[in-house]
């Protein structure tokens, strides 16, 4: 769940002379069944934390060229019968990617390799990738395809101490795909980091999170209210997520005993004012990282505080999405400090 | 009564302490350098700041500065012709100097340097208010022939055509050539008096070969470099110092070093002045010193300071159509710092970390052009120091110590930007550049200028209208126009170096050469990155041509998705590759002067702006008049997956055909380096080592918000010493044309939200 990092990420093209424009395309019914507002259903039952968690897959039908504007050198799979595909991204070979990007201090350490998977569960107010919301939007990029790319920068990553993020969008809405992508980043030796809501733990297997380094986990806000306010959906999940990654770690855990040490968590916070600017919600999510490093002393290294902009906005514009957050102000410095302080005073390193 | 010490006892008093070598029986200083010199693998916390005489110094000089940068030039000697030996000593203040010498007798003021041409005198003295004396003028047309009125002689129709419809830009037909380094330490560690001596062995020599006019020419050649060394010691006699005999210490060496450079630029105006690789040759002297407690770490950092003050104002009078082309005023000091040694150890030594020092001691400031010979295994507190001065200044740039060793050894030197040399082994006819971009607008219009509607280069029939562009037809179009440019761009550059060495002649820098100097002819090509999407855009979207009422083609009408260069993306970057390839392979086909080794750079320094205003709309949809992108660099905002896909697709053209360096400007801002100062330390220094691990050849880089650039174009005064990196160079963002001030805000800045 990518939203407000320092490089904005996803570009809808503003390349000079209109190339690389990304056109999106308003979503043809048959794209997904089970839709509703645009976001995929969880199948199963209606509690979504159920035992198993199925999701429903989007076929992947952006717009026809060589390569996509945000693929640059990756080669898409098209071509392929519709039936063909769907059966390639249930098994993970194939996933809906919206773009990729060598970023540098943002998306985890080092400089790394951010891929933007296509598709979301939430629908957040601020969401500053609009565009990456809808799976169908995306392209078809096979695992070895994106492997390859991975490959090419493993001499990027030894010298900056970088890895790959898988972002969004959200990773975890292309389990399968993200699996193969964090086993075969692994077997590179390629340090590995997922951007996420968490909202969609439970898509996260074991064997996943055997292969992650560093999770940064999105919490949209601290209360129930507030969270369900700004996403449209439950706060649950993600504490429980949460949870599963410091118990992870403890003696037995799935990451406990590794050479690089079990995962870590960076936690990231937007902070809008007059949506997730609350002092006691602010304090719960504080008081939530605190419970963590109970289970866990060191689960959350770092606090990142990603005050709001307005830089999303000409997206919703362009893809024709009623966006509310037209008189938003940005967060002022006063307030992010404010916010800051709030998690520093318990002692997390807070930027 | 006197004493009386023979030249060798003098000698080996100089040299006393230092291990022995060959360095002491032939002009060997990279010898010299390896048997004394001592790597140092710490941080920068040995360093001291600057003392109140040097803060006192350097703010006597900044005080002229707004008055210089309000009238163009602070003053001109418009009467007397530079020569080694043309001016009285000049001082700043001259009690508590400590390293002293200045180009004219007084700092700031700028000396007439007539050889290279008399118009370029004359129209800068106009310029800038100042009266042309009619008995110069007379001496300079009718008595003594210039560099620029023998190159006229000799230009073909061909080369004119060329040059005046601006397909060939920024020949130094007018000006000097520079991007020749002296090796100016030899002056320190042998004394002019060995060099002299050394320099009548080689005259020697060619005096007992039969004449021929090759061997005539190297002869008259040493014969003024000789000259040129006596005037040099008599110029420092003018300072009170005999520099007849060795440096016996690290001031001295200083000193030494600097009357060499300093002769250098009484007499040459070259475009580029660079100074070479000296602090580590520098430190053999500073370390024992040191360690003889002769001087304090304070002092030795005051000495190089002074030192500093004195390569920052350096200057030359120029036209404001060279301004045009290079711009704020740039003089190229460029000081190449630090890289690996080919017995592995690191060349990096406090004396390298005290040179960047400056740039606090001081502030910033764009001389000397600061160039860090980047490697991946130099000691990371080393590195961390780069980076930190990077972010705190803007004011350094990096080159692949790789790329650079193992082509012209351990002991070379960048001239200018990117071109690197083997220090007083190697020189180059620098070439200025060929416009790529306008050479397929040719290939598309059958040789007809887009602008001017002329027939420039050899007809052939045009594209055909109504009908899309064909990728395979252009290339092959474009192949045959570059054949003729190729040619073309060669004589010209014959023509011009023929009659610069016979015209304008760099004595005091050849002395200062081996006998046999390996002379490279530095071709280059701007207009890249248009070139690439452009032809892109024909082969992987459709491309309309439109023609004007001439029938000229003057625009395109492009339909469908393309893929840019500098997203590191092969199907477009190895159109880039092709053509870099293609373009040397045409050069290597001709017959260079005094048989140069045919190299090229992709380079534009900031005549990117002026290629771009000269060169029509563009198939990639770039617009007539639109300024090309720097160097090697992508179309700005069309390198959209970040700073370092950029840098990874410019990494991949190949420096085997682009021998004279491939240039990348990055800007930066300080967030998207990293959350606080140590990350963003450790992240740059982590991108440099990406950079040239994966084969980069040059990174430039600005760490700055767009705002502080937006402040400094409204509110210039409160930023005189605002430095920032344009394609090779730093210049004062705020003598930058404002034309130039708005390319670079224009610029991709990474990582900004």
């Amino acid at each position: 769940m990518h939203n407000m990092t320092a490089t904005g990420a996803p570009q809808l093209g503003e390349g000079s002379a209109g190339r690389g424009v990304f056109t999106s395309v308003a979503a043809p019914a048959e794209a997904s069944k089970s839709v509703f507002l645009g976001i995929p259903h969880l199948s199963g039952t209606d509690d979504v934390f159920g035992e198993a968690v199925e999701l429903d897959l989007a076929i992947p039908t952006a717009p026809k060229r060589r390569t996509g504007a945000g693929l640059a050198g990756i080669n898409v799979s098209d071509g392929l019968e519709r039936s063909d595909k769907l059966a390639l991204m249930r098994s993970g070979e194939l996933g809906s990617v919206h773009s990729w990007e060598l970023v540098t201090a943002v998306d985890g350490p080092g400089s790394r390799l951010t891929i933007f998977l296509q598709g979301c569960p939430l629908r957040c107010l601020y969401c500053h990738n609009p565009d990456t919301l809808v799976m169908k939007d995306g392209e078809p990029v096979s695992v070895d395809e994106l492997l390859g790319r991975i490959k090419r920068y493993v001499p990027v990553f030894r010298a900056t101490k970088g890895g790959i993020t898988l972002s969004g969008g959200e990773a975890l809405q292309q389990p399968a795909f993200v699996a193969r992508i964090l086993r075969g980043a692994k077997e590179l030796g390629v340090h590995t980091t997922i951007d996420t809501s968490g909202f969609l733990g439970r898509a996260l297997t074991d064997e996943m999170l055997a292969d992650l380094d560093l999770v940064l986990l999105d919490v949209k806000a601290g209360d129930e209210e507030t969270y369900k306010r700004v996403t449209g959906r439950p706060l649950q999940p993600t504490l429980d997520f949460g949870r599963r990654l410091a118990e992870s770690g403890l003696p037995g855990g799935v990451t406990d005993g590794r050479e690089q040490g079990p995962v870590e968590v960076w936690l990231r916070y937007v902070l809008v004012p007059g949506l997730t600017d609350d002092f006691e919600c602010v304090e719960k999510v504080a008081d939530y990282i605190a419970e963590l490093n109970e289970i866990r002393p060191g689960t959350v290294s770092r606090v990142e505080v990603l005050p709001f902009h307005q830089m999303g906005r000409d997206k919703w514009v362009k893809m024709g999405m009623k966006y509310l957050l037209n008189d938003t102000d940005p967060s002022s410095a006063e307030l992010t400090e404010r916010v800051r302080t709030q998690f520093r005073t318990r002692n997390l390193l807070t930027y | 009564m006197t004493t009386t010490t023979s030249p060798a006892d003098t000698i080996n008093a100089a040299w006393e302490g230092f291990t022995s070598g060959p360095w002491q029986d032939e002009i060997n200083v990279r010898d010299f350098i390896q048997k004394n010199y001592t790597p140092y693998e710490g941080d920068d916390s040995f360093l001291c700041g600057p003392t109140e005489r040097t803060t006192a110094m350097w703010g006597k000089i900044a005080d002229m500065f707004p008055e210089e940068r309000a009238k163009g030039v602070y003053d001109v000697d418009a009467k007397t012709p530079a020569l080694i030996t043309a001016h009285d000593a000049g001082y700043i203040d001259q009690a508590n100097e400590v390293i002293v010498g200045l180009q004219t007798d007084a700092p700031l003021k700028r000396a007439i340097m007539p050889f290279g041409g008399w118009r370029t005198v004359e129209n800068s003295l106009k310029t800038y208010g100042y009266e042309v004396d009619p008995m110069l003028k007379k001496v300079f047309t009718d008595y003594r022939k210039t560099h620029n009125a023998g190159v006229f002689d000799a230009y073909t129709p061909n080369v004119r055509a060329a040059r005046s419809s601006h397909i060939i830009t920024g020949l130094p037909d007018a000006y000097g050539r520079g991007r020749i380094i002296g090796d100016y330490r030899r002056v320190a560690l042998y004394g002019v008096d060995q060099l002299i001596a050394a320099k009548k062995l080689d005259l020697l020599d060619l005096t007992s070969q039969p004449f021929s006019e090759e061997i005539a020419r190297e002869r008259e050649e040493h014969s003024e470099q000789i000259r040129s060394l006596g005037e040099l010691k008599e110029m420092a006699a003018k300072y009170g110092f005999d520099i007849s005999g060795p440096a016996t210490n690290f001031r001295e060496a200083v000193q030494w070093l600097y009357f060499g450079y300093l002769a250098a630029v009484k007499e040459q105006n070259g475009a580029a002045m660079s100074l070479g690789r000296v602090s580590t040759f520098l430190d053999v002297y500073s370390e024992r010193d040191i360690a003889a407690g002769h001087i304090t770490e304070e002092q030795a950092q005051e000495i190089m300071d002074d030192f500093v003050i004195k390569l920052r104002i350096v200057r030359f009078l120029r036209t404001p159509e060279y301004d045009a082309l290079f711009s704020g005023d740039p003089t190229w000091v460029t000081e190449s710092i630090a890289g690996m040694g080919e017995d592995g150890r690191t060349l990096v030594t406090k004396n390298s970390f005290r040179m960047l020092a400056t740039l606090y001691n001081l502030g910033p400031a764009p001389e000397p052009n600061m160039t860090v010979i980047w490697s991946q295994d130099m000691p990371q507190g080393f590195k961390n120091f780069c980076a930190k001065v990077s972010i705190d200044t803007s004011a350094v740039q990096y080159e692949s110590d790789n790329d650079i060793r193992t082509h012209w050894g351990d002991d070379a030197a960048i001239a200018c930007c990117v071109s690197p040399m083997a220090v007083g082994k190697q020189m180059q006819y620098f070439g200025a550049r060929a416009n790529l971009a306008k050479t397929l607008l040719y290939a598309i219009n059958g040789g007809i200028d887009e602008i001017s509607g002329k027939q420039v280069s050899p007809a052939f029939p045009p594209v055909e209208p109504g009908k899309a562009l064909d990728y395979d037809d252009i290339r092959a179009r474009f192949d045959k126009t570059m054949d003729w440019l190729a040619e073309t761009y060669v004589e010209a550059l014959n023509v011009i170096h023929y009659m610069h060495d016979k015209y304008a002649y760099e004595r005091i820098e050849m002395a200062l050469h081996d006998k046999n100097v390996l002379r490279t002819m530095a071709c280059g090509i701007a207009g890249l990155s248009v070139t690439v999407d452009s032809l892109s855009a024909i082969k992987y979207a459709k491309v309309m041509p439109i023609f004007d009422e001439r029938g000229v083609v003057v625009d395109y009408e492009v339909e469908g998705e393309y893929p840019c260069y500098g997203n590191d993306d092969d199907a477009v970057d190895h159109i880039a590759v092709e053509l870099v390839e293609s373009f040397m392979a045409k050069i290597r086909s001709h017959k260079m002067y005094r048989n140069a080794l045919p190299t090229q750079s992709v380079l534009t320094i900031t005549s990117n702006v002026v290629y771009g205003k000269h060169t029509g709309n563009t198939p990639d949809g770039r617009r007539l008049g639109e300024p090309f992108s720097p160097g090697a660099n992508p179309m700005n905002a069309r390198d959209t997956h970040g700073m370092l896909a950029s840098a990874l697709s410019v990494a991949k053209l190949p420096y085997e055909s682009a021998q004279d360096g491939i240039s990348l400007t990055n800007t930066v801002v300080p967030a998207g380096l990293g959350r606080d100062r140590e990350e963003q330390v450790i992240n740059l220094a982590g991108l440099l080592d990406a950079t040239v691990g994966t084969d980069g050849f040059h990174m430039n880089v600005n760490v700055l918000v767009k705002e502080t650039l937006e402040d400094a174009m409204e509110h210039p005064e409160n930023y005189p010493q605002l430095t920032i990196r344009v394609s090779g160079y730093a210049v004062n963002f705020v003598r930058l044309t404002r034309e130039q001030q708005f390319d670079v805000l224009s610029r991709t800045f990474h990582g900004q939200v």
